[in-house]
């Protein structure tokens, strides 16, 4: 097991690679992507479709396995750890934004909201009072007994970053936040993400293709072919544009 | 997480109600034909078990089961009666014999001639009059079903609207006088007819003569005679088989087993059942875990532990299967309380229950079985695949 006591940085990767083996053709999804997050920051990973970024964000998370080089993530490889630790692990450390939401149908949108809580073995109850309080920060007070398929979209994933947030993780990935969501929304979808998101211990992992939404970066890492490319800032990006 | 599970399940209510009717559908199917079958099988070998008294039943060897007679010579029951460990051997008639009713109706009946001086083997409920009184003239008991059936009186001598059969009514029994003085319960024979218990002698009156008029001999055992030994005595020095209740109750249940089409007609619709439930709610279960493999895999990312993922589709497949399996069983037993034995052959033995809950388990653990294997091999970086 790898640890380091330095905790202004949360996530610190080098060389990491990754093939996935499909019969007898290997697809080389990273071939040494190194990145460095910083606690208390917005970084967006950006790039094509196949530049690895999902991959990288996996192996962040603790989600897939890397096939070589190093990895941290807030002072833990993930990978030295058996698949009950991960699991318990990713459990308190990492918060999830999807794509699609993946909020359960049939549940309330406090029940949604709870259900890191509750895997963490609080109490349904409380888990659910906690949960209120999260919505309400999210704003969707007043809601929380409604069921997810009553809202939009965007209404939908503030429930997603709400779950993601309840259990207030160390770091918080969020995959394509805004693709499903109308140009407007995703805006708002992600300044709420950006001002809940947060915090001083907190490093926000964002995949996004939107660059619309680059702006609420604090750095945007730029991938290609399985590696990182360049690194920009906002202002850095808006001086290249001029 | 064992409520979110439930919510789940419920939630996805025409799912659920498919699942929940899917299986008490095919719990229906199975513990009804098993138990239609049950109660058929219990009428082939219903004297059997309601003549609790002889510890064994001789008859010829080449008997396969309780109806096929073969009669015996009459000396049977002396030699019986000769041999060590014996207490006691009695004869018994049992035949198909043609009773005349008054109104001029004619009725195929099962005529059981029981011994004389001990009465032993006599039916095993009196609903009406005593088993001594078939020591009166002419005497006959005739059992309770019939009287409201076969043998009821739609122009009874006195006149007046039709009527059961009662005691002091008079039959005709191959021309010759019969006196109803009691009512009996008996168990239903396989073909239904009616049975009327008389003693022996006056059975074989009754019956048409033939050589051989003993259908069978029930003995009682000594106080500390060795069963088997006895059984094998009989055999050498009468050349008769001889069997305890139960061998006799089994070799009768064996032969409509094998020599009949019955199992297969009543194994075919079990079996039907079981598919029903596999085609219906197996399939229904497992489309039900693969339309929440999102959200699974979207808990397992975030942190749910195998066990607790497995817990919730094992208490989603064991909900549905218990209340699809109470209802079928509750709709079973509610057939089985309101359609009348007499019509229908029904008995439902605590085995009944148990074969549907073990099928209704097989396919609910099989459905979660194969759910279970998708939501084990889920790779949680799926979710970012959409």
């Amino acid at each position: 097991m790898t640890s380091s006591n330095n905790t202004e940085i949360a996530v610190r990767a080098s060389g990491v690679e990754k093939v996935y083996v499909s019969g007898d053709t290997n697809v080389v999804a990273l071939r040494g992507a190194d990145l460095e997050v910083r606690c208390g920051e917005i970084l967006m990973l950006v790039g094509p479709s196949g530049c690895g970024k999902t991959s990288f964000i996996s192996i962040i998370a603790g989600l897939l396995k890397r096939d070589a080089g190093q990895l941290e993530v807030m002072g833990q490889d993930p990978q030295a750890l058996s698949t009950e630790a991960r699991t318990a692990w990713r459990l308190r450390t990492v918060g999830f934004v999807f794509q699609q939401f993946n909020l359960i149908p049939t549940l309330t949108l406090a029940e949604n909201a709870a259900i890191p809580l509750i895997l963490q073995g609080m109490e349904r109850r409380s888990a659910c009072e906690k949960a209120r309080e999260i919505l309400n920060h999210v704003g969707l007070g007043g809601r929380e007994q409604s069921s997810p398929v009553r809202l939009s979209g965007g209404q939908q994933q503030r429930v997603a970053i709400a779950r993601a947030l309840v259990n207030s993780p160390k770091i918080l990935v969020c995959d394509e936040p805004t693709s499903a969501l109308d140009g407007a929304t995703g805006l708002h979808v992600m300044e709420l993400i950006a001002q809940v998101g947060r915090m001083p211990g907190r490093a926000v992992i964002v995949v996004s293709h939107d660059d619309r939404i680059y702006h609420l970066a604090d750095r945007i890492v730029r991938m290609d072919d399985g590696r990182v490319d360049r690194i920009e800032t906002p202002a850095s990006r808006r001086n290249a544009n001029v | 997480m064992p409520i979110f599970a439930l919510k789940m399940l419920f939630g996805d209510s025409a799912r659920f109600y498919g699942m929940l009717l899917g299986l008490a559908f095919s719990t229906l199917l199975i513990s009804q034909q098993s138990a239609i079958f049950v109660g058929l099988m219990s009428r082939t070998f219903g004297f059997i078990t309601d003549t609790p008294q002889p510890d064994l039943w001789i008859v010829d060897p080449a008997q396969q089961f309780l109806d096929d007679n073969k009669p015996l010579r009459s000396t049977a029951v002396q030699r019986v009666r000769s041999i060590e460990g014996i207490e006691w051997a009695v004869p018994i008639f049992k035949g198909l014999l043609v009773v005349n009713l008054p109104d001029g109706k004619r009725q195929v009946s099962q005529i059981i001639g029981i011994d004389d001086a001990s009465l032993i083997a006599g039916p095993p409920f009196m609903v009406e009059g005593a088993l001594t009184d078939l020591r009166k003239p002419d005497a006959i008991i005739v059992d309770e079903r019939a009287t409201r059936k076969e043998f009821k009186m739609n122009k009874p001598p006195e006149g007046g609207e039709p009527r059961p059969l009662r005691v002091g009514d008079i039959l005709e029994l191959n021309e010759l006088r019969a006196e109803v003085v009691g009512i009996c319960k008996a168990t239903q024979t396989f073909q239904s007819q009616p049975v009327i218990y008389t003693t022996y002698s006056r059975a074989t009156q009754y019956a048409p003569p033939e050589r051989r008029m003993v259908t069978m001999v029930l003995a009682g055992l000594s106080k500390g005679a060795n069963q088997a030994q006895v059984i094998e005595t009989i055999a050498e020095r009468t050349g008769l088989s001889a069997f305890t209740g139960e061998e006799f109750t089994e070799k009768t249940y064996v032969y409509w087993m094998l020599q009949t089409g019955i199992p297969i007609n009543f194994g075919t619709a079990i079996v039907l059942g079981f598919f029903v439930g596999v085609a219906v709610a197996g399939q229904m279960f497992y489309n039900f875990v693969l339309d929440n493999l999102k959200y699974f895999g979207a808990m397992k990312a975030m942190g749910a532990s195998r066990k607790i993922l497995l817990g919730m589709v094992f208490l989603q497949a064991s909900t549905v299967a218990l209340l699809g399996f109470g209802l079928g069983i509750a709709v079973t037993s509610i057939f089985g309380l309101t359609v009348p034995n007499e019509k229908l052959a029904f008995r439902m033995t605590w085995q009944i229950p148990l074969i549907a809950a073990g099928s209704v388990i097989i396919i609910c653990t099989a459905s979660a079985a194969i759910g279970m294997w998708r939501v084990l091999r889920l790779d949680p970086a799926d979710v970012f695949k959409g």
